[in-house]
């Protein structure tokens, strides 16, 4: 039924503008063809001019009104280094099209009303003009040249890698020259995040080793392994280097932060690498955020005594490349905190390594033959630390953890030494 | 008017040209028999007119599929919550409906995405654009009886044909067609388990493709043949207008480029069918781990845009040479600085194929590379910015007049230069890092690769059309398609710019998965309707052709706009063989409009005495 009344509609439709044209055609053959033609040839004139003012209000008005969307305009200020420079040779880079944008389409409109037909009057005859042509060739050049030194500039100190002399940590101690090495796997549909532990060293992997459980293919012999968490958000220190290592297990991904203006593409069997240093926490985030009205509304309209926008705020990491039906939903939360909350939480989570949670003790597991491995003892000695305090009446609430875990910043006594106690192994894990 | 009385004996029935090019066509006598049968003349045509025409409308019911295509997922992203239960007849299973709401099937609008990209890229504006006017005007500017070989040329518009048939039949797939995007990146592309519709729809996909390539190589290399051997006497190559500049090297570009691509897509179809392994490695789909190891999926990418990169500029090349020509004969002017516009176009053609890296900036290549293909990409801003600047010196002191056809070419100069200019940001690879794969960058190729390269092929139809049929298209219609479509086109993709710079990714189904880009909401609702106005601007375009095919204004002067070239010489509605007696033979260059005085001085009469002094004095 539907589509025939749809069907009905496109003929009626097709009708007037059948008989617009008809009409047109007639009405114009009684005021006299000439005279027809030079009033619509008027109206046009007009509406070039029309048109150039509107078009130039929209485009500038629609920017005003989209800068408190825009990243780095209005409250999303940009929280690393390399995507503040990245913005500033956007902004130059939009003060010369914006330019010869207002300029040409001035230009164009207004000769074009300007220049209308006119009985009588001939075209001006100028087929070229050698100076001219020079200078508007000579114009764009000299402006491409800056734009491209410019941005190479800014593209060569993005896109470098860690310094040789650099080292990967698992805790920070603010010593120049450290920076965290994370892993993210793109696979169909989700980012599965690998963070290197306590050694700072992501494990070898290798896709046959792939399991529903071992969903990177981590590789057990490695004892670089033992210490490697799987996250469920990234959490990353604030001022530290971040060296992101993407890599894929099945089709295309892009690791995409679009905050920190992190991108790369995740290639099966290649990885990539993406360098960036976070200089604002999501807590610092949010607290900027909470400034502006626009951000200080429900969360949730359906809510409107729950938490406000700006405190939901968070990073997150997205897709940013076709790999199927649900690419739109590989969502994960990137959460910057303070090195000591770092430090806290990843000595907190130590335990939950997927070698010790999954593997450790069970056939698979190559280090059977090690009663203890370092780690296990390390996580022994901090729960020790932590029942001593907890024969206080004070009941172990999670505060009770924070002040165990509190000292940390400091290095930890127990890591300079080989992570793990399995050195005959290590070479077999290479 | 005296000199407008003095050009009529040039232009009026039984013409009689100064000087003629005898090649004893006529004294065949096969023209008249050639096109008695009904299915030599407009199925199995050979004759180049009838070839474009074919060209032109299977490009235009391409671009209505295309196009519908587009506003299915547009309502998906403007109107998530809605029930488009109503679709269900048409799209079948991929319509879910569960509690009286349809929603769209996520692989489907994958599907859509990428049919519209592959559809409007290669099907309307490649064959539609450059298939349709190379075809029609190659010859009839040059002063050609037809295309160097005919048959060939019957050939390339039937293989364009099969592709679509083939295209088309992937539609109905139960697995649906190809959704891995039009650039068809492997693994995706290459893996059945990693997407239904990279099973059958692939193969059928890569098989079109095929034979698409066939075709644009057996047209193309007909086109450059026909512009090197089949010129008329005394048209030197300076002296081509500059359509048929663009259409030639557009020609060489696609005959230089095409084949990679071809073999690129080989490459898959070994991936798919042989187990070898030149894009895949270390792969771990459908819970199974592949024994190919060794390949790169970015090899694939090199080759994709050995051809993807040219073929922008295939596409929008013609539409340049469209536009030249049109702005100005409407301006009544010569185009400025012919032979920069000449050189530009070389430049362009040259530079496209040392710049196609700028698309895997963010794809994992090292750096370093990156650093020299940014200063190409940018060095191409400048033969564009060349282009421009000429096109707006055409308009200045011009007589202007303002039918369809100059609208569109007016339309098409301002969204080359707001499309272009994003075009500087994308190149630069720091700001590339941000926009990569954004809807800036779809905001940034729709419209300078996409509306402009529509309304290139606005102006060439609406331009061209008494050529194609002996009749006018309605002026009216023609002004509210044009005044709809340019107010509509910057509607729909001036607004995505913005989604690009909160950057939300393209190709994304659902917005609120997301918090940084759901709060566009509104935004995807006014692109939506902005884009369903501005497909409803083309449905009068539309009925606007095919009533003008039978019942427009009648043509009753042979060179009705007063152009210079050979085209508005033949006949009205010109047989086979295009000229009836010898073909006219050129004097003088494309663009002697105000020369002297005189309004226009077409390219057949001979330079007079006078003449030789007025450009003794204006030589610089």
């Amino acid at each position: 039924m539907m589509y025939v009344v749809g069907t009905l509609i496109l003929v009626f439709i097709i009708v007037i503008v059948v008989q617009i044209g008809n009409i047109t055609e007639v009405a114009a053959r009684l005021r006299g063809e000439k005279q027809a033609e030079h009033d619509k040839n008027e109206f046009n004139a007009r509406m070039m001019i029309l048109f150039m003012v509107g078009f130039l209000v929209y485009s500038v008005a629609s920017a005003i009104y989209y800068a408190p969307y825009m990243l780095g305009y209005g409250p999303n200020i940009l929280p690393t280094q390399h995507a503040r420079d990245i913005m500033q040779l956007f902004n130059v880079t939009l003060f010369f099209t914006g330019i010869v944008f207002i300029l040409t389409q001035i230009m164009l409109f207004w000769f074009a009303y300007k220049y209308r037909a006119k009985e009588g009057r001939v075209a001006l005859y100028m087929p070229h003009d050698n100076k001219l042509e020079v200078v508007w060739t000579l114009i764009p050049a000299v402006v491409m040249a800056i734009l491209v030194v410019f941005g190479l500039m800014v593209w060569n100190d993005t896109m470098s890698d860690v310094s040789t002399e650099a080292e990967s940590v698992g805790l920070v101690t603010g010593k120049d020259n450290e920076y965290i090495e994370i892993e993210a796997t793109g696979m169909q549909f989700a980012w599965t995040l690998r963070h290197p532990g306590m050694d700072g060293k992501i494990g070898e992997k290798y896709y046959k080793a792939i399991t529903p459980t071992n969903q990177v293919g981590q590789v057990w012999d490695d004892p670089k392994n033992i210490d490697d968490i799987i996250l469920d958000e990234l959490v990353l220190p604030v001022n530290t280097t971040i060296r992101a290592r993407i890599t894929s297990r099945d089709v295309l991904h892009n690791f995409d932060i679009p905050h920190f203006f992190v991108k790369m593409d995740a290639v099966p069997g290649m990885p990539t690498y993406f360098k960036f240093t976070p200089d604002m926490t999501t807590e610092q985030y949010r607290e900027h955020l909470s400034q502006y009205p626009e951000w200080n509304v429900p969360a949730d309209p359906d809510e409107p005594d729950g938490p406000k926008r700006w405190e939901e705020f968070n990073f997150e990491l997205a897709c940013a490349e076709l790999c199927g039906k649900s690419h739109y939903s590989m969502r994960k939360i990137v959460r910057v905190v303070t090195a000591e909350e770092y430090n806290a939480w990843l000595l907190a989570n130590e335990e939950k390594s997927l070698y010790l949670t999954e593997i450790r003790g069970t056939e698979e597991d190559p280090f059977l033959d090690k009663a203890t491995l370092t780690i296990e003892k390390r996580i022994a000695d901090r729960k020790a630390a932590d029942q001593a305090p907890s024969d206080d009446p004070t009941p172990a609430t999670p505060e009770v953890e924070e002040d165990a875990a509190a000292p940390a910043p400091a290095p930890a006594p127990e890591t300079p030494e080989a992570p793990v106690d399995a050195p005959e192994q290590e070479e077999a894990g290479q | 008017m005296a000199d407008l009385k003095h050009n009529d004996e040039f232009l009026i029935e039984e013409v009689k040209f100064a000087d003629v090019m005898e090649d004893g066509f006529h004294d065949h006598h096969h023209g008249d028999k050639y096109q008695s049968n009904f299915i030599t003349h407009y199925i199995f045509s050979q004759d180049h007119k009838m070839i474009a025409k074919q060209f032109l409308i299977t490009g235009m019911f391409w671009g209505v599929i295309g196009g519908l295509m587009s506003l299915v997922f547009r309502l998906q992203l403007g109107f998530p919550e809605a029930s488009l239960a109503w679709l269900k007849p048409i799209l079948g299973k991929w319509i879910v409906v569960s509690d009286g709401v349809g929603t769209l099937d996520p692989q489907f609008y994958y599907a859509l995405v990428t049919m519209h990209g592959t559809i409007l890229v290669f099907f309307v504006l490649t064959a539609g654009l450059s298939g349709t006017f190379s075809n029609l005007l190659i010859p009839l500017q040059l002063g050609a009886r037809d295309m160097a070989s005919p048959l060939l040329n019957m050939l390339s518009y039937w293989f364009f044909f099969l592709a679509g048939a083939i295209m088309f039949a992937s539609l109905f797939l139960s697995t649906g067609p190809f959704s891995g995007g039009w650039t068809a990146y492997p693994p995706l592309s290459g893996l059945p388990q990693a997407s239904s519709g990279s099973g059958a729809g692939m193969t059928m996909w890569i098989l079109s493709l095929v034979f698409f390539v066939v075709s644009v190589l057996l047209g193309g290399i007909n086109y450059i043949t026909t512009v090197l051997n089949l010129r008329t006497k005394g048209m030197s190559l300076w002296r081509m207008p500059l359509t048929i500049w663009a259409f030639f090297i557009t020609a060489i570009l696609g005959l230089l480029s095409f084949p990679v691509l071809v073999s690129g897509l080989f490459l898959v179809m070994c991936d798919r069918e042989l187990g070898t392994s030149f894009f895949l490695n270390e792969i771990f789909v459908g819970g199974q781990a592949l024994e190919q190891v060794g390949g790169s999926p970015i090899l694939y990418q090199h080759l994709f845009w050995f051809l993807g990169h040219p073929e922008v500029y295939i596409i929008i090349l013609p539409a340049m040479g469209l536009v030249s020509e049109v702005l100005a004969v409407n301006s009544r002017k010569p185009i400025f600085g012919y032979q920069a516009m000449v050189l530009s176009i070389l430049a362009i053609a040259f530079l496209s194929f040392i710049v196609w890296a700028h698309h895997m900036f963010m794809a994992g290549v090292n750096p370093f590379i990156s650093n020299i293909f940014v200063i190409f990409t940018l060095i191409i801003a400048v033969p564009s910015a060349v282009k421009v600047f000429n096109w707006i010196a055409t308009l200045y002191g011009g007589n202007i007049r303002f039918n369809p056809g100059m609208l569109f070419a007016i339309g098409f100069v301002s969204l080359f230069i707001s499309g272009g200019l994003t075009g500087i940001f994308l190149g630069n690879s720091a700001i590339d890092i941000p926009m990569h794969d954004t809807y800036f960058v779809v905001a940034h190729f729709h419209i300078v690769m996409g509306v402009a390269a529509f309304f290139g092929m606005f102006a060439g139809v609406y331009h061209w059309f008494p050529k194609m049929y002996g009749r006018f298209m309605n002026d009216t219609l023609g002004k509210i398609h044009f005044w709809g479509t340019m107010i509509g086109a910057y509607a729909v993709f001036w607004p995505m710019h913005y989604l690009g710079m909160a950057g939300v990714p393209r190709r994304y189904y659902s917005f609120t998965t997301f918090d940084f880009s759901s709060q566009f909401a509104e935004t995807n609702q006014f692109i939506t309707i902005a884009a369903i106005i501005t497909f409803g601007f083309q449905i009068i375009f539309i009925v606007n052709f095919f009533y003008s095919i039978f019942y427009g204004k009648k043509q009753t002067t042979r060179n009705p706009y007063g152009a210079t070239t050979l085209e508005w010489t033949t006949p009205i509605n010109a047989g086979h063989g295009n000229w009836p007696g010898g073909i006219p033979a050129v004097h003088r260059g494309a663009y002697d409009y105000g020369k002297g005085g005189r309004e226009y001085i077409p390219q057949i009469e001979p330079v007079s005495d006078e003449e030789k002094l007025f450009d003794e004095e204006h030589a610089h």
